[in-house]
Formats: C-alpha cells, structure tokens, sequence
C-alpha cells in the first residue's frame, strides 16, 4: 500500500523555480566569500618587493604558484619537453576527456564504485602529480633549486654532488651509437609494455568485448596519454633511485 | 489608503516605472519564472532547475564562485587601472603611490591580487568537481573543452598580471615562466631543431611574447594589454559561451 503511494508520488518533473531556490543560495554564497575576500584584503597585503632590477637574479627565482609544478618537472625533464610538450598534453589530455572516457554510469551524481578507475586516473593526474609537484616547489625548494625542508635555513652554498649519469652509461654502454640503440630501444619498449600492459589492465576491468565499444583510436589515444603521464612518475623513479640524468641523448634533444 | 500607501502606488502604477520592471513581486509560479526570463543578468539561468543540482554538496559552488572571483576582479582591476601606467618609467612607482597615497588603493590590490588567486583555486575546484560528478558526460563534452580554455585562460590572466607591479618578485617569477616559450621545439632558439627555423634570441617564440630579447618595457605594455583587454575579452565571449551551453543542456544529474 504504501510502496503503491511512493510509486504514484514519483516525480515526473523534480524541478524548482530558480527564483528564488537557486538565486537565494547564489547571492547568500557569493555575499559570504565576498565579506571573507574584503576580511582577508584588509588583514593581509599583496607583496610588493624592491623595484624590478634586471641585473640582480634572486636565487631561487620562482614562477608564480600556480607554475611551481611545471618549474619542478624541469628537475627531471628538459624545458621543451618539461615546459612545452607536457604542458600541451595535459591540456589535451583534458580536453579528450570527455571522449575517451564513455562510460554511461556516473553521468550527473556522485559515485566512486562504477567509475573507480576513471577518478582513480584524475587523482593521480591532478592531485599526486600536479599537487604535489607545485608543494614541492613552493616549500622544499631554495637557493639553486636544491631541496630544503621548510623550517631549514636556505644555505647558498649548500653543497650537492653531481652524480647523475644517463641511462646507457649506467647500464654499461660506452660508445656513443650503442648508447644511443640501447636509448631509442628502452624508449620503444616502455611504450610498447606500456600499452600492452594498458591492454590487459582495461581487458580485466572492463571486461572482453572493451576494444569493440571504445574502438582502436580511443584506445590508442588513451594508452598513450597514460603511459606519457606515467613517464613523469618513472623518470622520477629513475632520478631518485639510479641517479639517472637523461635516458637518451643525442644531439637535438635529450629526455 | 494611508499617504505612504498613496505615494507607493502612484509611482509603480506610473508610466516610468511601468516601463522599467515589467511585472511586480507576487509570489506566483508564473511570476517566479519572469523573474528569471525577464532579466538579462538572470536568465543565464534557466527557469528552472532540477532540485538536487541546486544543494551547495553538488556544485560545492565552485563555478559560480570562479566567476564572482572574475567580477571582482575586474571591478577592482578598473579601479587599479585608473592610477597604474604601463611605462617601464612609472608603473613601481605608481604601485607605491596606489598603496599609499590613493583612497582604499591598498585594498583594491589586496582584493585583487588574492581575488585572482581564488579564482585559480575556485577553478580547479570546479574543474574536480565536474570530473566527480560525470557532469561532462554526454551531452556536455563540449563544454568540459570550453572549461578546460577557460582554465588555460585564468592562469594566463593570473600570469600575465603577475609582471604589471614591475618589482622584483614580478620580473623574476615571469622570466622563469616564460623561459620555456625559449625551450619551445622548432620555435624558440635553446628548443630541438632550432637551427632548422632560424630561430635566434631576439627571433623567436619568446622575443615574440616579451616584445624583444628579454624582459623590458615592451612586455610590461604587452602583458598590460594581454592582461586589461585581451584575455578577459577572450574569456568572456568563452564564458558566455559555458553558461548558454549549461542552460541549453540543463545541470546535469541522474536520470529520473
């Protein structure tokens, strides 16, 4: 009896009126961050330091906040690649977004079950990565760039070994074409594991028939954005564990 | 009638203000929908809205928020504007003055400055949000583009403000910013295959962005105008663009 009661009263139609529902909430909001924003103005000013001097650099010279994550991955990259190519791909890996990932559920509410490893992806993406890159570089980073804690004095003169080596040295390679193979090699197979491995990971989570929904281009697109985001974490690997500079070098460029 | 009673009727039955607001304040269905169909500000939304899309724990808030941090930034940057002077020469010097010696000039950069900082914030919140809810599935993927520019263009309105106060902090944090527009492939002179494109300090994609070989009075004016006119003209028409497609597909949420 009751559940036929439910089952008549079920919206058709769950709509309100915007006035005054959505514009009250608005303007109460925006009132409320509007006073905190004139609080926070009034109590604390905008820095504003000795007039510009192009011959003085300071040291550290750091790009504005919100940059630090990409200044942090020239630690590990050079700039065309740490600077430009990956800075292009994280806006067009977020723009594809919305077409390589078609999974019906989870449009317009909340959950975490039906799209675990979409949020999953993100997370690592915007809050492992980037996040934690710009906090690197905004608190652990002093004078040349090297690591300090934050309540550690910035010493200048802070000595740090320079034993980085490149991959194909470090692995033994001596002559400059079989460094280089051995370079183009490790390159290719990391791409081709990578998307392998990508392969088999949708094959067990999304089940068989995956290659025929999503098709052989959205596939691709996602395999490769995914391993490029992850070369950032495996080169960091690679530095901090092997001392590793470079995987290869050539001429033009190095990666 | 009591007089105020008198006085109040004659002028919202008066002509003038007959023309101005169309209709009066009955709390009627109708009436609340003209409210919002009648109104250039308030028909960016819809009439109305599905009841679980208006909970702040659905929206967090975050894109109406990153747009009031642009409103308020670009009423406070007008009020900067009028006592700042692009010119190598003057613009720190009229910093100081606009700390100092100018009417609430210190607040207007404080709000400003700290505005545009939550703004970055704001977006990226909203951006995560949008990502948590699905909200750019199907069919709104074409709007999640037009955020995702619309992101692109709030760090670059931040970034290129960040050089106008021309001190130290300002020169320093933009030159290391745009030290990779030098490092571009094929378009700036320390990039991979520079040599092939010609592409010297004073010729390529960043001499392009500063206006000469290194920072100097010509970016100040660049970034001045990419900063006041450019991009916020940019984003505007972008904006228009993200609220009309939200209001035409609707705010997203689960199918009934």
């Amino acid at each position: 009896m009751a559940e036929a009661a439910r089952e008549k009263k079920l919206p058709v139609d769950d709509k309100v009126h915007t006035w005054p529902h959505l514009v009250r909430m608005e303007f109460l909001v925006a009132l409320f961050v509007l006073v905190a924003l004139v609080l926070w103005a009034l109590m604390v000013d905008a820095p504003l330091e000795e007039a510009a001097n192009p011959t003085r650099t300071p040291n550290p010279s750091k790009a504005p906040w919100y940059f630090l994550g990409l200044q942090e991955m020239l630690v590990y990259f050079d700039p065309w690649h740490a600077g430009v190519v990956l800075p292009s791909l994280i806006i067009v890996g977020l723009m594809v977004i919305p077409y390589i990932d078609i999974n019906p559920r989870g449009n317009g509410y909340y959950c975490f079950k039906d799209r675990k490893w979409e949020i999953l992806t993100f997370f690592l993406g915007f809050h492992v990565l980037w996040i934690t890159m710009i906090i690197i570089g905004t608190f652990f980073r002093g004078p040349g760039w090297n690591l300090f804690w934050p309540w550690q004095r910035w010493d200048p003169h802070k000595v740090v070994a320079l034993t980085n080596v490149d991959l194909p040295y470090l692995v033994g390679f001596r002559d400059y074409w079989l460094s280089a193979a051995f370079s183009l090699m490790a390159i290719g197979a990391y791409f081709v594991l990578g998307m392998i491995g990508f392969y088999l990971f949708v094959l067990k989570v999304k089940g068989k028939d995956f290659l025929e929904r999503w098709g052989m281009v959205r596939f691709t697109i996602a395999g490769l954005l995914l391993v490029l985001m992850m070369a950032l974490p495996v080169k960091m690997f690679l530095r901090l564990a092997f001392n590793v500079k470079y995987v290869l070098v050539t001429p033009w460029i190095n990666i | 009638m009591s007089l105020f009673d008198k006085i109040k009727n004659d002028i919202v039955e008066s002509h003038v203000w007959k023309s101005i607001f169309r209709h009066g304040y009955d709390d009627t269905p109708r009436n609340r929908v003209m409210m919002v169909t009648s109104n250039v500000f308030l028909h960016l939304h819809p009439a109305k809205v599905r009841r679980h899309a208006v909970r702040m724990r659905f929206t967090w808030c975050m894109g109406g928020l990153t747009f009031l941090m642009f409103l308020i930034t670009a009423v406070t940057g007008i009020y900067l504007m009028f006592y700042y002077r692009p010119v190598a020469e003057y613009a720190y010097a009229d910093m100081k003055y606009l700390e100092f010696d100018m009417p609430f000039g210190m607040l207007m950069r404080n709000m400003h400055r700290w505005a545009a900082h939550a703004m970055i914030v704001f977006v990226w919140l909203h951006m995560f949000r949008v990502f948590l809810t699905g909200s750019y599935k199907p069919p709104r993927e074409f709007n999640w583009i037009v955020g995702v520019l619309l992101l692109v263009l709030t760090l670059l309105l931040s970034f290129t403000g960040y050089l106008l106060p021309w001190d130290q902090l300002a020169i320093w944090a933009v030159t290391v910013g745009s030290n990779m527009a030098r490092a571009t492939p094929l378009l700036g002179y320390e990039g991979p295959f520079a040599d092939f494109v010609g592409a010297n300090p004073i010729y390529d994609a960043r001499a392009f962005l500063f206006g000469g070989g290194e920072i100097g009075p010509h970016t100040l004016l660049r970034f001045y105008i990419l900063h006041c006119i450019f991009i916020p003209l940019v984003a505007s028409i972008l904006m228009a663009v993200h609220f009309w497609r939200i209001r035409r597909d609707g705010f997203s949420g689960p199918s009934l």
